[in-house]
């Protein structure tokens, strides 16, 4: 694991879900920080890159391993 | 003698203080064991009222009750303020510089909404997370004679089908006061569906666009220009609005952070099965100040109480305190002011609405007023 990288564990996450939990983190981090999400809901691959994008921060990664997608940004602002 | 502690006396601290006491008042009576509960206000409040509150169906007193009367008598309960939890020392420390010794500690104390977190916000918004902002918004529904409604929605928050609930009551509240047709709902949501849940979404955007509510998705408040009367967000949009009600965003209690405990949201990491805090074995945690990827919401708090309480008397009688969490929550949604749904599900199970039916409302209804019997351990 990267050291200072932060894991958002949403997995088996209904409500608020993976998204929000990954929006709930990154404000409470500062610029420069880098968070690893992983959601086991397959829309996850598609809305958070798309989400990292809106906001203006930047998508290092975004990976599947075993039915768990793991989703790595990094705070811009 | 054992003592448990417990900080909070909301839902789920009152529920675990009332199962254990229940189940072991043997114990109890014969000073065998010890049940403090610690909480800021000597009154238990209902939370979800204040979603009424603001529609002016229920008043104040509908909210609350002492929470003495809540609690079975055999129950310690100190009204004041913590000033930091000595996990270390197995103590709580009170503002007035009294110790409160404890063996096995349960941390309920909620969240707190923050607007102050989205400048503007205070001064431009409303919002119905406390009694006196659900006052507050009531006295601007009530002077309402029609303009732009929007609904604003902060992370993270408490009871995620809120924002529904307020956008579909307003919508009928508007039609039943005949100025829906000079009024515009809009409804704008954090991530890129207009709920957190797949199927509650697919579920309500029909809805939605059948009651003729604007959606706006991928919006997270950022600023409010209160002069302007304008909320623009994280993603670069700017609303106009007449009226701006927000589900602002929340944080953990000062009191985690002064405990030196918490991330720096002030939520505690927990265990998503045993719900101990991590890296304690006499520590449990429930309720909002998890940092628990799941619903802040009062059933989550009662449902996971029921976990603690059981694992509190298992430990007691000498077993290891092995009952797990599921991740179930459970929540009604209102649909409009005459009708309801639910949803129910845990970290296996996905929740699928049904269709809102004026029984379902009814029940929601009922609830609020058996709402005691759930504090008291009985429901």
């Amino acid at each position: 694991m990267t050291e200072g990288l932060k894991v958002i564990d949403a997995r088996n996450s209904f409500c608020p879900g993976p998204l929000m939990e990954l929006i709930k983190e990154i404000r409470q981090e500062q610029v420069g920080a880098v968070m690893e999400v992983w959601s086991s809901d397959a829309g996850s691959a598609k809305d958070i890159p798309e989400w990292i994008r809106r906001a203006g921060h930047e998508l290092l990664a975004s990976v599947a391993e075993d039915g768990i997608f793991k989703i790595r940004v990094k705070k811009l602002r | 003698m054992p003592n448990i502690v417990i900080l909070g006396g909301g839902v789920g601290g009152t529920i675990v203080a009332n199962q254990v006491a229940r189940q072991m008042r043997n114990e109890l009576k014969n000073g065998d064991l010890s049940i403090t509960v610690i909480t800021e206000s000597a009154q238990h409040v209902y939370q979800p009222m204040f979603l009424y509150m603001a529609f002016d169906q229920v008043v104040p007193a509908d909210a609350k009750k002492p929470e003495r009367e809540l609690l079975d008598r055999r129950i310690n309960l100190v009204v004041g303020a913590a000033e930091r939890i000595d996990a270390a020392g197995n103590a709580v420390w009170m503002a007035d510089g009294t110790r409160i010794a404890y063996d096995y500690l349960v941390i309920a104390t909620g969240s707190r909404p923050d607007p102050e977190q989205v400048p503007g916000l205070t001064d431009g918004g409303y919002h119905f997370y406390t009694e006196e902002a659900a006052l507050r918004l009531r006295q601007a529904l009530h002077d309402f004679q029609g303009g732009r409604i929007v609904v604003t929605v902060g992370v993270p928050h408490k009871c995620p089908v809120a924002p529904l609930e307020f956008v579909l009551m307003v919508d009928d509240w508007a039609k039943a006061r005949g100025i829906r047709e000079k009024t515009e709902v809009v409804y704008t949501y954090p991530i890129g569906r207009v709920h957190s849940i797949a199927t509650v979404a697919e579920w309500v955007e029909p809805i939605l666009d059948g009651r003729g509510i604007e959606t706006h998705i991928f919006f997270n408040p950022e600023t409010v220009d209160p002069q302007a009367q304008t909320i623009t967000s994280l993603e670069g949009e700017t609303l106009r609005y007449d009226l701006l009600v927000a589900v602002p965003p929340h944080t953990g209690q000062a009191v985690i952070g002064r405990s030196g405990l918490g991330d720096s949201g002030g939520w505690l990491a927990t265990d998503r099965a045993s719900l101990r805090l991590q890296g304690s074995d006499n520590v449990f945690v429930l309720g909002d100040a998890t940092n628990l990827p799941i619903s802040k919401a009062g059933s989550t708090a009662h449902f996971e109480a029921d976990v603690v309480a059981s694992n509190l008397v298992n430990l007691l009688r000498g077993g290891l305190g092995s009952v797990r969490y599921d991740g179930k929550v459970f929540c009604f949604i209102e649909t409009g002011l005459k009708k309801a749904t639910f949803i129910t599900f845990d970290y296996a199970n996905p929740p699928t609405p049904v269709e809102a039916t004026e029984m379902i409302h009814l029940y929601k209804l009922a609830y609020n007023r058996l709402y005691w019997l759930t504090p008291a351990g009985l429901l």
